[in-house]
């Protein structure tokens, strides 16, 4: 597979700040991946996307976008590959109505109106919101909003998706709908899809996790790997997967459990098979 | 706030509603440009067959136009109880220091309530049938030739637009911040005035703590869309000019046509 992102030597900090936030920093990303960046608060995820996506601009270092080597002049090329996906579904609500905010987009790239029509309608309803297009931001939930957010990227046809933390000011049910539509993009269209979470559902479903600290990256594994080590996790700032806080309730009651990580129907079936056991 | 009827927009569907927001501007700043050229009560009667007849054409409940012109009542009162008792001539009824009630004080009095009231009616109108995204169309459109001069036209008009768009939001921000103070203990509206002031601090800066991060989000998100700025943009809503707003705009010549000679009666 080819890597669709490269980032080299990477050096940025913040004008203000003393630290680095990155220094010497590598990181590849696959083409069709669903890589998940997880670390705690100030680890350094969202600056790190924002470099990746040209709103940030680093100090040194290198960072190529499907072939493409970031500079000030191939910013918006780059930027027309990436669709990013923020935190707070009203603060990135630009249109005054549903349909208007998934042609905002389109309007920038001065795609035909025809085109625009035909594309705007295709991505609401891959979202399933194309009955509520002509609803104001006010009208709809926040995981409505966050879809219309996504159906705004899905019309632009980028090959990266990045969600910046998008589903962390969602209802589980809004944040299930998002991830759904995610995950059809990632498998069906082989989208590369970069999410940043704090969500370990959310992190499961990646294909690799990546753990940021302090601009370092610690572990760079899949998710199975990564979620095997329950207590760290907590220190990293994610929440440990349901199956791994059983294994340990388990254990305090005295029950040998399986080291390696098991998802939710490995320990429906370990579990079925210890009591025929006995 | 509920009682605000500025930019409230009642959805219809009739032939002033599906008038293009252009005509309707144009129309409304026409109207008030035309008012001014009455002044007999022949014409004033022109003028308000003109509205009442566009207010049915619109097919609005009337109650609305009542309800826009409450508010401003105490103003237009004021307006006009200085006319009919400052202005001098005719036959004078009455007579009191600086006062006094003439004939031609309350004629005059009369028609500036004439005025306001027809102002209001037509923006009321305006607001009403036409969406307020569709008002922010119509002056981009209609500022167009502004750009000849150097006027940020796309600009002024995405500001407008966006700040449209984030009215409701602000307003649900607003009510949520007092509460959250209020259950802290702050009182609102309560005390003498200087406590009233004082008491609107803890709901101010925080609105405008949490704008400038939004501003800042929203910023970075419209970049990360590709927004560069308003040259070389395609439009996803377009405005036809039907036969309906040609017709209207005929209509309002005429009433205007038909003014002149009225005036002069």
């Amino acid at each position: 597979m080819v890597n669709i992102i490269e980032i080299k030597k990477l050096t940025f900090k913040y004008p203000q700040q003393e630290a680095y936030n990155f220094n010497n920093f590598d990181l590849k990303i696959k083409k069709g991946e669903w890589l998940a960046i997880i670390g705690h608060n100030g680890s350094g995820k969202s600056t790190l996307v924002r470099l990746i996506d040209g709103l940030l601009a680093p100090e040194s270092g290198e960072i190529t976008v499907s072939g493409i080597k970031l500079t000030p002049e191939t910013v918006w090329d780059v930027r027309s590959k990436i669709g990013m996906v923020f935190q707070n579904p009203d603060n990135q609500f630009v249109g005054a109505n549903v349909e208007d905010d998934v042609a905002f987009g389109l309007e920038n790239a001065a795609i035909p109106r025809d085109e625009m029509l035909k594309r705007v309608k295709e991505a609401l309803d891959r979202v399933g919101m194309w009955k509520f297009a002509d609803h104001e931001p006010v009208r709809l939930s926040g995981g409505q909003k966050q879809r219309v957010a996504l159906a705004g990227i899905i019309a632009l046809k980028p090959e990266i998706v990045i969600l910046d933390e998008a589903t962390s000011m969602l209802d589980p049910e809004g944040r299930r709908a998002v991830l759904e539509i995610i995950r059809e993009l990632n498998q069906r269209e082989h989208l590369t899809v970069i999410s940043i979470t704090h969500d370990i559902d959310e992190a499961s479903k990646a294909q690799r996790v990546v753990v940021l600290d302090d601009g370092k990256i610690v572990q760079d594994d899949v998710p199975a790997e990564i979620f095997a080590h329950g207590s760290r996790l907590i220190k990293l700032g994610l929440e440990p997967p349901f199956s791994e806080k059983l294994k340990k309730e388990l254990v305090e009651q005295g029950i040998k459990v399986p080291d390696e990580y098991l998802t939710k129907e490995g320990m429906v079936d370990w579990l079925w098979q210890l009591f025929s056991k006995q | 706030m509920g009682k605000i009827l500025l930019g409230r927009y009642v959805p219809g569907d009739s032939v002033v509603h599906h008038m293009d927001s252009r005509a309707k501007l144009i129309l409304s700043f026409f109207f008030i440009i035309i008012i001014f050229l009455a002044n007999n009560w022949q014409s004033y009667v022109l003028l308000f067959i003109l509205t009442i007849g566009s207010i049915m054409a619109a097919k609005v409940n009337f109650g609305f136009f009542i309800k826009g012109v409450r508010p401003l009542i105490w103003l237009i009162l004021f307006t006009v109880l200085l006319q009919v008792f400052f202005s001098s001539g005719g036959t004078v009824f009455w007579k009191w220091g600086p006062f006094n009630l003439s004939y031609y004080g309350l004629i005059n009095g009369a028609y500036v309530f004439c005025r306001f009231v027809l102002i209001i009616f037509m923006s009321t109108l305006l607001t009403l049938t036409t969406a307020p995204l569709e008002i922010a169309d119509a002056l981009e459109k209609l500022m167009m030739p502004l750009k000849k001069i150097k006027v940020p036209v796309y600009e002024i008009s995405l500001m407008l637009s966006i700040a449209l768009r984030f009215v409701p939001t602000l307003m649900d921000e607003t009510a949520k911040i007092m509460n959250a103070q209020r259950s802290r203990g702050v009182n609102f509206g309560e005390g003498s005035i200087m406590q009233q002031i004082k008491s609107v601090i803890p709901l101010l800066v925080p609105l405008f703590v949490s704008s400038f991060n939004r501003a800042e989000e929203l910023a970075t998100a419209m970049e990360a869309r590709g927004y560069r700025g308003g040259e070389g943009r395609t439009k996803y809503r377009v405005h036809y000019w039907h036969t309906g707003d040609t017709v209207g705009c005929v209509i309002f010549v005429a009433v205007m046509i038909i003014l002149l000679f009225v005036r002069h009666w």
